[in-house]
């Protein structure tokens, strides 16, 4: 059974504990900083940073409103990343969690071509090439326990389950906050893992919260690469 | 916490104000969004946009220092509106209490004040008394010269218009904000505030809570679950230390520190304990001398027996009348007349107010020793930003302390939980743990003064037996703690045996028959084990989320203090839905009840003699709306900051707390309504960092989400002065000046007091020039004042007067 994430933004106080539970767990280097006017920081995802608590302020019904964003890969369904790709041996997904996972060979792929496939604009080069973002704590996950940003989460913002678990949570949680905030909505609920509930429009929140229309199209090297995959999954395990 | 932190997710409404929990307390956040998910409203007032603004169902701007106007219109709101629940305002609270026709209130000043001293004498806020010396009393609440009727005086110029004018913050939201949370008046509904260091740190800020108090009495929301008043406690054990006597004016369990004028332990003990004519006052303050003396044994052991007063003439006295707070102590050692300190886990260069005057006050000193985890300011002083090291006299020693997980003890958090922690890994280095050095640091003096030395009597009697097999063991000082019976007693038909562990305070002598190093704490350690380390996740029976059997509560487990309160005259609780105790028609069930006596009626609706007024802790047994121990008045009373951007209050003639200590020494500069001063300035905490930073500036996860001292303002504000996001700043004071990096946001809007727009800017204090290497962020404290509240002498850091500038 795969696995999933709830992200209830609603709950967020942008308390920042999973931004560091991540750092922790994957023992990425701290960034040197500074203050740019503003509290989120760093001041967007990278190869060390896979998780990043993005804050907005925006005036919503005349009414200041502090958006916060904790936002990380989203482990699609068919990630675009991995058909971009074409290399198991550089992006796979993992069959029993569904986890999307890069590994150092992401070092010989078009870097470019990646980044761009992905309709969050999740991954993020080292200066040799070799592409990082979230794992699920695949490491974490298949001991038993909960992905660290989860584990650390105060107030039940963050959640991860099995996926029927998770997606009949997410219901239930949008339900509940459609009471306070009409247009309350979950972002692209059928395509990705890491299912995202925000009080208002997304885009208010951060430009790529939603995947842009086109994002799941298939290309037709893509369609080729999806019809190859089974066999090169099994050359990539052969080798 | 009157009640504690789970208790939080029982709430129908939760104020915030004065804290910014979500981002200091975020843990609390679960028991906020639990609440807000059964529908509760969160409620935030604050001087700016914060993270718990963000989560809040309603938001409201307040100019800081003016709690007690907002508060005070609220009582007001009450009061005219009629929502406050009658009955226990009537029966529990000293509403109905007949006030002394000598108590007046006049031009922002109240009976009995001395402007030579700034002092009151307070015997001009007595009750008048019957002829058995029993309070006299008008339930009816009627009577002009009642509580009640007084208080209604007091507040009516507390009108909406003349504190919006006072605030900036907007009538409508006044009134919002009043509505929704004075419908917690209503029986079974509860109201709670949670506050911090936002009300706690202005020469006001015992009256801010003392206003949010009565508000809480009127409402009926003292007792109940998901009410009370709620400290949240600035450190994790600052409940811990403050029980075991922190402050200079209070010994373990908060006795009184003798006074000069206290000659003998009978002069101490006469002074400080309360006498009540009333036989349903169950006044448990009367028990007093039980809990002194038995602190004597403990001190002393053996050697303190009836012969030598158990020791009292060891104890150091204080002089009649003088403070030896914070700000004092930095004075006196500013003027050179302190030789040594200890800093023990603190780093007072950067925390106290008015830092730049600590650190000068640093120079004089002969000796210093800084016990920390890492270096800091204070330990640096000498090599500080401006300080020539050479022209340093100061000797100054380090001593590494362990960090906490290393070592075994117990902290006590805000809601009154003492909590016990096993030691993970061992002390690095040569750290050790506080204790042991402690103990160390008490053997040696033992040593010394063995051999003479003045007055070594203290030294030479005090009791030190900590160790097992040499080494420093915190079961034993937990034990010592809890107390012990020190000969083969028989209580209430029962024996206990010489050695033996107290099981409670109820126990406790005054014939030295019993030691206890904090009566409070008696019941934590006994002979049934370690109270503290219990970790049972199961719920009482009335299922509020009291968890008894986790760790342990200070009064005898007591979740919810005042809980008597929460039932009717009956015994019935008022909130059938969240039952704190329920008089059963035998014995109580539910929480530990405050004391085990009858409701105030049996069944049939009579009279019960044998039964307690509902607050027991209070002398007449009844929750002080009228409050006449205070130093500044007995009932709160909106005055200024030291330092404030309005030549007039709006409410009185007085423009500053008439009782605030202000200090008049050449590095106690202070400017109110100046123009080189003219924007209102606060400090604060964020979720990233700790205190001064020690803990939290050399962890670099942390140090890369708020790398850098910052200024935040409004737009409008940037505007006026040409200041650029993200840019840095001088921010002075007519103390200091500081480098920040501008942080321009909505979050931050002027004030509208009346036709006057008055700008606010506010830092985070958590920085200091050792750490991050730069060397160029320093602490906020730079620039607050050296003043405070009267009662506690807390000082005023969280309002003061600035400029900010481009550099």
């Amino acid at each position: 059974m795969s696995k999933s994430f709830l992200i209830d933004t609603t709950l967020c106080t942008a308390c920042r504990g999973c931004q560091v539970a991540c750092k922790q767990w994957h023992d990425l280097p701290a960034e040197e900083t500074v203050n740019r006017g503003s509290y989120q920081n760093p001041e967007d995802l990278s190869f060390e940073t896979y998780k990043l608590v993005r804050m907005k302020e925006e005036i919503v019904d005349g009414r200041l409103r502090w958006l916060f964003f904790p936002d990380q890969c989203r482990h699609c369904i068919e990630p675009p990343c991995r058909d971009a790709a074409g290399d198991p041996a550089a992006i796979f997904s993992d069959a029993a969690s569904g986890a999307v996972l890069y590994t150092a060979n992401t070092k010989r792929l078009d870097r470019e071509e990646i980044i761009e496939s992905c309709p969050y604009n999740i991954p993020r080069a080292s200066s040799d090439g070799v592409l990082a973002k979230c794992d699920m704590c695949l490491d974490r996950v298949q001991n038993g326990l909960e992905p660290a940003c989860v584990k650390v989460c105060p107030t039940g913002a963050m959640s991860f389950g099995e996926r029927d678990e998770i997606t009949a949570k997410a219901k239930t949680h949008l339900a509940g906050a459609k009471k306070k905030y009409p247009q309350a909505q979950l972002l692209d609920p059928d395509d990705v893992r890491v299912i995202y509930l925000t009080a208002y429009d997304p885009m208010l929140y951060h430009s790529n919260a939603v995947a842009a229309a086109t994002s799941f199209d298939v290309t037709r090297q893509v369609a080729l690469r999806r019809m190859v995959r089974p066999l090169a999954d099994l050359i990539s395990r052969l080798s | 916490m009157t009640n504690h932190w789970i208790d939080i997710k029982n709430s129908d409404c939760i104020l915030i104000m004065g804290s910014n929990a979500a981002e200091n307390h975020p843990i609390s956040f679960k028991y906020v969004t639990e609440a807000q998910h059964k529908g509760a409203t969160l409620i935030s007032v604050d001087p700016r946009f914060t993270r718990t603004s963000a989560k809040a169902d309603m938001y409201a701007p307040i100019r800081s220092g003016t709690d007690i106007a907002f508060l005070g219109g609220m009582i007001k709101y009450i009061l005219d509106n009629k929502l406050y629940h009658e009955e226990y305002v009537a029966q529990y609270t000293n509403a109905p209490f007949i006030v002394n026709k000598k108590f007046k209130f006049k031009d922002g000043v109240f009976s009995g004040y001395d402007p030579k001293s700034r002092k009151y004498d307070k015997s001009a806020w007595a009750f008048d008394l019957d002829n058995n010396g029993v309070p006299k009393m008008d339930r009816s609440l009627k009577n002009s010269r009642s509580v009640f009727q007084q208080l209604k005086k007091h507040f009516k110029r507390y009108n909406t218009k003349t504190v919006s004018n006072i605030t900036g913050t907007p009538e409508k939201d006044l009134k919002q904000i009043y509505k929704i949370y004075a419908a917690t008046g209503k029986v079974g509904k509860a109201g709670t505030i949670m506050y911090a260091m936002g009300w706690t740190q202005h020469t006001t800020g015992t009256q801010n809570i003392r206003t949010m108090a009565i508000i809480q009495l009127l409402l009926g929301n003292m007792g109940v679950a998901g009410g009370g008043v709620n400290a949240l406690r600035g450190e994790s054990n600052v409940q811990g230390s403050t029980d075991h006597c922190l402050l200079w004016h209070i010994w373990p369990g908060y006795l009184k520190t003798p006074r000069a004028s206290n000659v003998s332990l009978e002069a101490y003990n006469n002074k400080w304990t309360p006498q009540s004519k009333d036989p349903q006052s169950a006044n448990w303050w009367q028990n007093y001398p039980k809990y002194s003396v038995s602190l004597l044994k403990s001190f002393f052991g053996d050697n303190a027996h009836a012969g030598n007063d158990f020791g009292y003439d060891w104890l150091p006295k204080v002089d009649d009348g003088k403070a030896y707070s914070w700000l004092d102590l930095f004075d006196a050692m500013y003027d050179g007349k302190i030789k040594g300190f200890f800093a023990w886990g603190q780093n007072p260069a950067c925390s106290g107010a008015n830092a730049a005057k600590v650190r000068k006050a640093l120079m004089k000193l002969d000796w210093l020793v800084n016990t920390n985890i890492f270096d800091d300011e204070t330990a640096s002083f000498w090599r500080g930003p401006g300080v020539d090291p050479a022209k340093v006299k100061t000797e100054v020693f380090f001593l590494p302390a362990a960090v906490f997980v290393e070592k075994e003890g117990s902290i006590t958090n805000s809601g009154r939980w003492m909590q016990w922690r096993y030691q993970g890994p061992k002390p690095m280095g040569n750290s050790l743990p506080d204790g042991e050095i402690i103990f160390e640091l008490g053997e040696k003096l033992k040593t010394i003064y063995a051999q003479g030395g003045s007055f070594p009597e203290p030294i030479r009697n005090l009791k030190w037996d900590y160790t097992t097999d040499g080494t420093y063991d915190p079961h034993k000082v937990a034990k010592e703690i809890n107390g012990y019976f020190l000969k083969d007693v028989t209580v209430k038909g029962k024996n206990y045996k010489k050695g033996t562990l107290v099981p409670s305070f109820a126990f406790l002598q005054t014939d030295g028959s019993t030691s206890s190093g904090n009566w409070l704490y008696c019941n934590s350690y006994t002979e049934k084990g370690n109270m503290a380390a219990r970790r049972s996740q199961e719920d009482a029976p009335n299922n509020i989320g009291l968890y008894p059997n986790f760790s342990w509560c200070w009064p005898v487990n007591r979740r919810i203090i005042y809980n008597r309160a929460s039932v009717d005259r009956k015994g019935q609780p008022w909130d059938k839905q969240h039952p704190v105790i329920t008089w059963t028609g035998k014995k109580w069930s539910g929480d530990v009840p405050d004391g085990g006596w009858p409701p105030m009626l049996m069944a049939d609706g009579k009279p019960n003699p044998k039964s307690r007024h509902a607050f027991i802790m209070r002398k007449h047994g009844h929750g002080q709306i009228f409050g006449p121990g205070r130093a500044d008045g007995p009932f709160p009373e909106h005055y200024e900051p030291l330092e404030c951007p309005v030549e007039k209050n709006l409410l009185n003639a007085q423009r500053m707390n008439p009782t605030a200590p202000v200090f008049g020494g050449e590095a106690d500069q202070w400017a109110t309504c100046d123009p080189r001063y003219p924007y209102v300035a606060t400090t604060y905490r964020v979720v990233e960092h700790w205190q001064t930073g020690v803990m939290t500036r050399h962890q670099p996860y942390l140090l890369e989400m708020q790398p850098q001292v910052f200024v935040e303002m409004s737009e409008e504000l940037a505007k006026l002065r040409g200041i650029k996001n993200g840019e840095r700043v001088i921010v002075s004071s007519p103390r200091a000046q500081l480098e920040a990096t501008a942080v321009v946001t909505r979050r931050f809007q002027p004030f509208k007091l009346g036709k006057t727009e008055v700008h606010q800017v506010g830092l985070p204090w958590h920085y200091g020039w050792v750490m991050p290497k730069s060397g160029k962020e320093d602490s906020a404290n730079l620039l607050t004042p050296s003043t405070g509240d009267p009662n506690t002498r807390i000082p005023e850091t969280k309002a003061f007067m600035v400029n900010v500038s481009k550099i």
